[in-house]
């Protein structure tokens, strides 16, 4: 007996919305990248040459490092206001957030506070950070002022987003028995929501953290708030030293590194988490 | 006697809340911060915006060249995200538990990773100016080297995610390296993928914003131009521009994001 020939070829990959549409946007990112290198303003740069020259400056930034202008001390210092700057935005965002993120969850505020809030909310974020330091430094003038205000703005818009998420996917039968029993709204918050949701609250906080941190080096390089990303941006535009450049590259890249352990780490800690 | 549980967790909240108001003061005397100056400049920015910050005709006059330069960031963010995702993902292929020839390769791989997603995008861009000066080459490889480092680990991830079910199946039935990666591997990781393209484009366009006033391209340098000459209601319509493009952006990934998971 022999068994039929199969008529075609079986559709090993069937016709799905997800599968068109995975293809659909894999040509649609294809076809914009080819289209963005025709329009590419390069400026008239030998770009071979240019790739060669960064290797070789690589090699120097990676492998010469050295300090010249400011003392190891004085990097140190810099490196903990930008470390600062990152860890006060993220405490004010957190704390605004905390408390507008409760009023943007759907289980636990009226559907028109939660759209008014976020979107809100969708506007702040999508407003990039340094153009909100850039705003408030007209009123104050560039500086830590303004670059904490700005910072912290965006940082909120962040974790209002993230934290109400969070307090979203709490069993919603928590709070009903909560409500039931004659909880007012404080009291479910304070017994219910914040213990269930304190794990991911931590970890999205954290994640901010390691956020603003790179964020503060950008707004010490373009928007004067201090720092090592302003010794940088001088160390780049103004001195033309890379060997420096390579040292403060190295000290923000061990913190970057460190945060990020502590992250993990932390994660780990909390148990299964969202990713 | 067992400690009351209740007491601990308070003194364990106040412990932490403690120490917390301690690194906040720390830090607020490390950065210079003014608390009250702070608070009132709010208020007064945007006392100031309602009537300095809006787009006037002067501005919208300009429209069209902002709107070409917002072309070329938006582009400039599009192509660095999918060309640094392509290569992430082979990055990422040598790496993962499951995908990788060899065990040594996993920790060079993680190591390239975690050096350039921890050099922050703006370090990158001052880096990279030695070599390719002022120009959009700048911010590209800039954005492009930052993408490859996220990618590489998000997707190192996702592959070790999706388990060695279907690996181990395809190599029983003899099938090749190759086959194993293109039939089995990439078809299963592509929507997780495309996500993360994704979200990396939507966070290039917010940096590329940031490179643009370090290299002097794209609609970051108009903001800069137009700011720095005290022209805010271009300035204005610059970020609106930006605001308009970025939730367009959000809602299309949005709804890409929600017909491929």
């Amino acid at each position: 007996m022999t068994l039929p020939e199969p008529a075609r070829r079986i559709r090993v990959r069937p016709l799905t919305r997800a599968n068109l549409s995975i293809q659909a946007t894999l040509i649609g990112l294809t076809l914009l990248t080819v289209y963005s290198f025709t329009t590419f303003d390069s400026r008239n740069i030998e770009l071979e040459q240019a790739v060669r020259d960064m290797f070789d400056n690589f090699r120097l930034l990676l492998l010469e490092p050295r300090l010249k202008n400011v003392s190891v001390l004085e990097m140190l210092h810099q490196l903990f206001v930008t470390a600062g700057l990152g860890l006060l935005t993220t405490i004010f965002g957190a704390i605004i957030a905390f408390f507008l993120g409760l009023l943007a969850a759907q289980n636990l505020a009226p559907r028109w506070l939660t759209d008014v809030i976020r979107g809100g909310t969708a506007f702040i974020r999508a407003v990039p950070t340094v153009l909100w330091v850039l705003f408030f430094a007209v009123s104050v003038g560039l500086g830590s002022v303004a670059a904490i205000i700005g910072m912290t703005f965006h940082s909120a818009g962040y974790l209002i987003k993230a934290y109400s998420e969070s307090f979203e996917e709490i069993e919603p039968g928590v709070l009903e028995a909560l409500r039931a029993s004659g909880a007012n709204w404080w009291q479910t918050i304070f017994q219910a929501v914040v213990p269930a949701s304190a794990s991911a609250l931590l970890s999205w906080t954290f994640v901010r953290f390691e956020i603003n941190f790179s964020t503060a080096i950008a707004m010490g390089a373009t928007a004067g708030a201090g720092g090592i990303g302003f010794d940088m941006f001088m160390a780049s535009g103004f001195y033309l030293d890379l060997r420096e450049l390579g040292a403060f590259t190295y000290a923000i890249l061990a913190f970057a590194i460190a945060l990020e352990w502590g992250a993990t780490r932390l994660k780990a800690n909390l148990g299964p988490q969202r990713h | 006697m067992q400690p009351d549980i209740f007491q601990l967790r308070q003194r364990q909240s106040a412990l932490f809340f403690v120490l917390l108001s301690g690194l906040t003061y720390g830090a607020i005397l490390l950065t210079n911060y003014d608390v009250v100056q702070g608070l009132t400049a709010i208020p007064r920015a945007f006392v100031w915006a309602t009537a300095n910050f809006i787009p006037d005709d002067e501005a919208w006059q300009r429209l069209p060249r902002i709107l070409d330069k917002l072309r070329e960031t938006v582009l400039m963010a599009i192509s660095s995200a999918t060309v640094a995702s392509a290569l992430g993902l082979a990055v990422a292929l040598l790496g993962a538990t499951t995908t990788r020839p060899h065990p040594w390769f996993s920790p060079p791989a993680r190591a390239i990773a975690s050096v350039f997603r921890n050099i922050d995008v703006s370090a990158w861009a001052l880096i990279l100016l030695f070599s390719f000066g002022q120009s959009a080459i700048t911010g590209y490889f800039a954005l492009f080297f930052v993408t490859f480092g996220f990618i590489v680990r998000v997707m190192i991830e996702t592959i070790d995610e999706i388990g060695t079910e279907s690996v181990e199946a395809l190599r029983a039935t003899g099938a090749g390296y190759l086959a194993i990666i293109t039939q089995s591997v990439i078809p299963a990781c592509l929507p997780q993928l495309i996500s993360w393209v994704l979200y990396m484009i939507e966070t290039n366009i917010r940096s590329a914003t940031l490179v643009g006033i370090l290299t002097g391209t794209g609609i970051g340098f108009s903001f800069d131009l137009y700011y720095k000459s005290l022209n805010y209601s271009s300035a204005s319509l610059v970020v609106l521009v930006i605001v308009v493009a970025v939730l367009l952006i959000e809602a299309l990934s949005n709804a890409i994001r929600r017909a491929v998971l």
